[in-house]
């Protein structure tokens, strides 16, 4: 078990011949992700080629989903278009998009989230890192990487990683693997103030799911996702959790990279955030290098 | 992005929000004819800067004040003459102050009443969501904190649009009567019309004012624009004045760097907007203190740190760097590698700890032992937030 995607899930890349997608295609099927088809308007017909790899490219996503049984999309293509991307997947009746894109203006994806309501589609991200669920080959091969994250540094075990940003999922993974533990599903939720999922949806799946044994749930400031996903935590979750906040010495007003990440009007700071973590018995690291150790604090290991 | 106030009134010219009549100026005498222009009984001179507290600000020249009214058009053109060209500081300013480029010349409007009113993207709703309150003029998050009652909130739904009946509402809400509710309307019904038409993330006008005449007029409106959105509207990009931005962050934004000028002295340069946000926390926890944030994004490619030694070098309070990459796709011998002919074509002087993690990293920190060069390697971050910080 595994949360969202598994080493048999169907995965079509919508923009797999722009340059961004193709690459990381090309490293999603190294992983060994069941990469079986691709999408770009135009370019029906083509085919993906990598090592021996050859994935076919269709016209349209429900092209795609008629003819090989895709059941997630990840969405590499450039910002103007993302959202019409995001929707066609949704009208295809894929069941998970996952949209890499970074810029999508805030509007669209307004509009995006509300079509979206009561559709059988989740949506992770956009701006996100993706999804990864190790696999139990050499350097975690064998699973299935959806999105722009190294594989290699993963393994395969009972530890569930959430984050909105991309190289802290990565620190956390690191941490993990190095001190021989695995994990069992990692998610980038991505920097954007308007997203598919929150930290609150992934970290119930995590509670549900019998592979999953610790937590760690890595935030940053702007917004209130955080505190919403501890308030949770503290009532439900039977499940150690770990933490850590990024952002605490930026400054108010100003977005620090991400879209999402600002601190307005007094909301969405990185203290209220670590306050309301550990009112929930969250384990909080002070800095990134130290979330491994909190997750074993937690953990009891 | 920010824009000045005369840009504000041309928006809202342009989308048919009334507010009250005014052109900018560059010189006195543009000033004097427009003021004559305007022949109101009362008049305003506004100089035209990125910042806060105009009004009590002071110019270095010894004159006092970014605002100022007067019944008579001809000493409008005194007014402007000692604030164009010269250097205002204010309580955002800083020392340094702004200088004065252009002023603005309105018609100071009776006022009846002052309002607040603003529309916002709600992150929780996810959703657009109009704030409105009877108690305008004033910090409308002070009156959150002390009269919540006073806060009136409206979400639209953003595929439907807003709907007459949510306009009834806040009419009612506020207490406008008879013409000026009427004219109220209209106001927002355009206000809501232009923030979505042009990808606001904010559109604040505080105060909105009624006039005893029945007018209803925005009288100092703040913009926020989402800059992701900005491609599809150049007419708005062009309103950009980088004179009125920190000129570390207009360089950066050349190199497509996301950088952000701060007080500290042990500057950083990351991959990745989170890991950056957690390296100036890092540098704060070991006792130091940021000089700034900067994210060179997924490569770290040797132009862009190239790119990101020039920005950091010209900030004078820079006493030490930290980097800090976690080469997950990207070789971490190829970043080292970037990094030895960044110091090494920039010259840089100042004491340099890197931090590198990831995929080959043992040839990385190998590259960086054998380039010779006087650069400090750490285990973790933990390590090279308290390396940088001792070597200052």
């Amino acid at each position: 078990m595994s949360i969202l995607v598994n080493e048999d899930t169907k995965v079509l890349v919508q923009g797999i011949t722009g340059g961004f997608g193709g690459r990381h295609a090309g490293l999603s099927l190294d992983y060994g992700t069941q990469l079986v088809a691709g999408v770009t308007p135009g370019k029906g017909g083509q085919a993906f080629e990598h090592g021996d790899h050859r994935v076919p490219v269709y016209d349209t996503v429900s092209e795609a989903v008629r003819e090989t049984g895709a059941t997630t999309s990840a969405i590499f293509v450039p910002p103007p278009f993302a959202a019409d991307a995001i929707l066609e997947a949704v009208d295809a009746g894929v069941e998970l998009v996952v949209a890499i894109t970074e810029g999508i203006p805030v509007m669209d994806m307004m509009r995006v989230k509300e079509y979206m309501r009561g559709s059988g589609t989740r949506l992770i991200g956009p701006n996100c890192p993706g999804i990864v669920t190790p696999g139990s080959g050499p350097d975690s091969t064998g699973g299935c990487r959806i999105g722009i994250a190294p594989g290699y540094i993963h393994k395969k075990g009972n530890v569930g990683i959430l984050s909105r940003s991309g190289t802290l999922t990565y620190e956390a993974v690191w941490q993990v693997t190095s001190l021989g533990y695995g994990q069992s599903t990692c998610v980038g939720i991505g920097g954007d103030p308007i997203n598919g999922t929150s930290h609150l949806d992934i970290i119930q799946l995590f509670n549900d799911d019998p592979e999953t044994e610790a937590i760690i749930m890595i935030g940053e400031i702007g917004g209130s996702a955080e505190e919403e996903a501890a308030a949770w935590i503290k009532e439900h979750c039977n499940k150690p959790v770990a933490g850590f906040i990024a952002g605490a010495t930026a400054p108010p007003g100003r977005r620090m990279g991400h879209a999402g990440a600002i601190v307005s009007g007094g909301q969405g700071t990185a203290e209220a955030k670590k306050a309301a973590m550990a009112d929930a018995g969250i384990v909080v690291a002070e800095t990134p290098s130290e979330m491994g150790k909190a997750l074993l604090e937690a953990w009891g290991k | 992005m920010n824009i000045h106030e005369y840009q504000a009134k041309e928006l809202f010219d342009r989308f048919d929000v009334p507010s009250p009549r005014g052109q900018m100026a560059e010189t006195a005498e543009e000033a004097r004819n427009i003021a004559e222009k305007i022949g109101a009984d009362l008049l305003v001179v506004k100089a035209q800067v990125h910042a806060g507290g105009r009004g009590k600000g002071t110019f270095k020249n010894g004159f006092q004040g970014g605002v100022h009214l007067t019944k008579d058009p001809a000493e409008i053109g005194e007014i402007a003459a000692k604030m164009l060209g010269e250097v205002l500081v204010t309580k955002q300013t800083g020392e340094e102050g702004r200088l004065v480029r252009k002023v603005m010349v309105a018609d100071a409007v009776e006022i009846k009443h002052e309002y607040y009113l603003s529309l916002l993207m709600d992150r929780d709703s996810s959703r657009p969501v109009i704030v409105a309150s009877t108690e305008g003029g004033m910090d409308i998050e002070e009156v959150a904190e002390n009269r919540p009652e006073k806060i009136i909130k409206q979400r639209i739904h953003p595929l439907a649009g807003l709907q007459g009946y949510e306009i009834r509402k806040l009419t009612a809400a506020l207490g406008f009567q008879g013409g000026a509710a009427k004219e109220f309307g209209k106001l927002v019904k355009n206000l809501y019309r232009l923030f979505t038409s042009l990808d606001c993330d904010m559109v604040e006008i505080n105060p909105l004012v009624e006039t005893p005449d029945g007018q209803v007029l925005a009288l100092d409106a703040k913009f926020g624009f989402d800059d992701n959105a900005l491609y599809r509207h150049p007419e708005v990009s062009a309103y950009r004045d980088t004179e009125e931005e920190d000129p570390r962050e207009v360089a950066a934004s050349e190199f497509d760097l996301s950088y952000i000028g701060l007080d500290g002295n042990i500057a950083c340069l990351v991959n990745g907007a989170g890991l950056a946000m957690a390296t100036m926390d890092a540098i704060k926890f070991a006792g130091g203190d940021p000089a700034n944030f900067l994210d060179v994004g997924g490569g770290a490619s040797k132009e862009q740190v190239i790119g990101a030694f020039n920005i950091i070098k010209s900030d004078p309070n820079v006493e030490a760097i930290l980097i800090n990459i976690f080469g997950g796709i990207m070789d971490c011998n190829v970043i080292a590698e970037g990094v030895v002919a960044a110091v090494q074509e920039t010259g840089l002087e100042l004491p340099l700890v890197v931090r590198l993690e990831g995929n080959n990293v043992a040839a990385g920190r190998e590259t960086l032992a054998a380039s010779g060069l006087a650069i400090t390697g750490a285990e973790d971050l933990a390590d090279a937030a308290k390396k940088a910080v001792a070597s200052v």
